[in-house]
């Protein structure tokens, strides 16, 4: 029979814990599960208490934001290798949008509360994991200052009145000028 | 034969570049709300249009004005030139008015090209966003017309809604080859949307390609190009190995009148494919 593998040997697997210390690993593996997200299920719902972030091993999930009368907003979706969650960092530990599966998803879910505990106890813990989430939340922040730029509307939308149109003789490709090189 | 006919059959065999020649326009096709494409016909005498892809021509919607727009067409295809398009001004909505039957001024073409040579062996990755896949199709085209020759081969693309996806069905098509990867992702959707959401640079960690060993073509608003670049060297491609396409405000488009000047260099000249080494301390100069 093949050896049944620990939640310990997953985590290595996983992108975010590349470079990551046994040690650490292995306390952060006592706090993990394995969960199964079905499509349409909600992994997180917005207000909801933060006790849970998510590693993606397999699969696609939706962040969303609704609002009264109209169709939920994707703000970003997330699959594999990805992290979900970090409303559980800081107080007061409430989830700020939903997420939502996107076809089957398979991660791994850890215990917020437990890793906090952990990480307030063992201040090497908490140092080498904040080291590995931070890039996380910069890479994530950064595409999403990006995303807000709408670099594919009119280039009217984002030029500054600099570069403003000078007439019609301008450009090439999709520029702040008017007539960009297609 | 006199020197003096000598000279003039030879005046009379090199088309002028600055002189537009008539094309037919043989097709019109909606791409998006404000982006089209035309397929022109080569004036009879051309013997058909050669070009290398990432190069443009000067189209003259007569009476009006000329624009810069990159050939978006099969290199491989010579009796049909085409050019997708976006409306933003005088010029390109001209252009957008036009009909099959109609004729289209065309200089060209003009520029540096993907280097589709140097690239041979390698893997590939295209990153692009927007009508910035435009110039790219054509290296598309020559990759799969030569597809024994190159790796591995990732398409990355951004949009910026769903609805916006620029040859949504040729990218659906490429999606379902086995040789290529295709991936896709917008800035916003709704819940209905079930592909990836998120700007295009993400895409390029999910790496399909050995970075050592990659040639990379990067394409679109020059905000994206420059985080294009740096998600790239963060995946081991270094700027050696990177090609951008630039744009600056272009007239002559063979090198004369430098309103696109780019440091030393003339984008329509020297240009619009560059290496991104020998333009990486000026991309980032904003007076340029």
């Amino acid at each position: 029979m093949a050896p049944i593998e620990g939640l310990e040997s997953t985590l290595a697997q996983h992108p975010f814990f590349r470079g990551m210390s046994e040690r650490a690993r292995q306390l952060i593996a006592g706090c993990a599960t394995h969960r199964v997200f079905h499509d349409g299920d909600y992994v997180m719902r917005e207000g909801e208490a933060a006790d849970t972030f998510f590693l993606v091993r397999h699969g696609a999930v939706a962040l969303e934001v609704g609002s009264p009368g109209r169709r939920p907003l994707v703000i970003e979706t997330l699959g594999d290798g990805d992290v979900l969650g970090w409303s559980w960092l800081v107080p007061p530990y409430r989830v700020r949008f939903d997420a939502r599966a996107i076809g089957l998803v398979r991660a791994l879910a850890i215990n917020a509360k437990c890793l906090r505990g952990k990480c307030d106890e063992d201040c090497a813990l908490g140092l080498e994991f904040y080291r590995h989430f931070v890039p996380v939340v910069v890479d994530r922040l950064t595409a999403t200052r990006l995303q807000m730029l709408d670099m594919y509307g009119h280039p009217d939308a984002y030029a500054e009145p600099s570069s403003q149109p000078m007439g019609e003789s301008a450009p090439a490709r999709p520029s702040p000028d008017p007539e960009p090189r297609t | 034969m006199s020197a003096m006919a000598q000279s003039e059959s030879w005046i009379q065999a090199v088309p002028d570049p600055m002189t537009p020649i008539p094309f037919a326009v043989k097709a019109v096709r909606r791409e998006l709300a404000d982006t089209f494409t035309l397929d022109l016909a080569p004036a009879p005498a051309l013997d058909g249009f050669h070009f290398a892809p990432g190069q443009f021509n000067m189209l003259y919607p007569f009476g009006v004005g000329e624009v810069p727009i990159s050939i978006s067409g099969d290199p491989a295809v010579h009796e049909t030139l085409t050019h997708t398009i976006r409306a933003v001004g005088t010029v390109t909505r001209a252009l957008q008015g036009i009909r099959p039957g109609d004729a289209v001024g065309v200089r060209g073409p003009f520029g540096s090209s993907w280097p589709v040579d140097q690239a041979e062996d390698c893997d590939i990755v295209i990153v692009t966003g927007g009508i910035g896949l435009a110039p790219l199709r054509p290296l598309i085209y020559h990759l799969l017309n030569h597809r024994d020759r190159y790796g591995h081969i990732c398409i990355y693309y951004g949009a910026r809604s769903p609805n916006d996806i620029l040859y949504r069905d040729e990218l659906e098509r490429w999606r379902g080859r086995f040789d290529l990867n295709v991936e896709v992702t917008v800035d916003r959707a709704s819940a209905d949307w079930r592909g990836k959401v998120g700007v295009v640079t993400r895409l390029i960690g999910n790496r399909g390609f050995d970075p050592e060993d990659t040639r990379a073509f990067v394409c679109g608003p020059e905000i994206m190009m420059r985080y294009a670049v740096m998600a790239l060297n963060q995946a081991g491609v270094g700027d050696d190995r990177i090609h951008v396409s630039m744009e600056r405000s272009m007239k002559c488009a063979v090198g004369f009148c430098g309103h696109c000047q780019f440091g030393g260099d003339f984008v329509c000249r020297d240009g619009p494919v560059f290496r991104f080494d020998a333009i990486a301390e000026r991309f980032n100069i904003r007076e340029l």
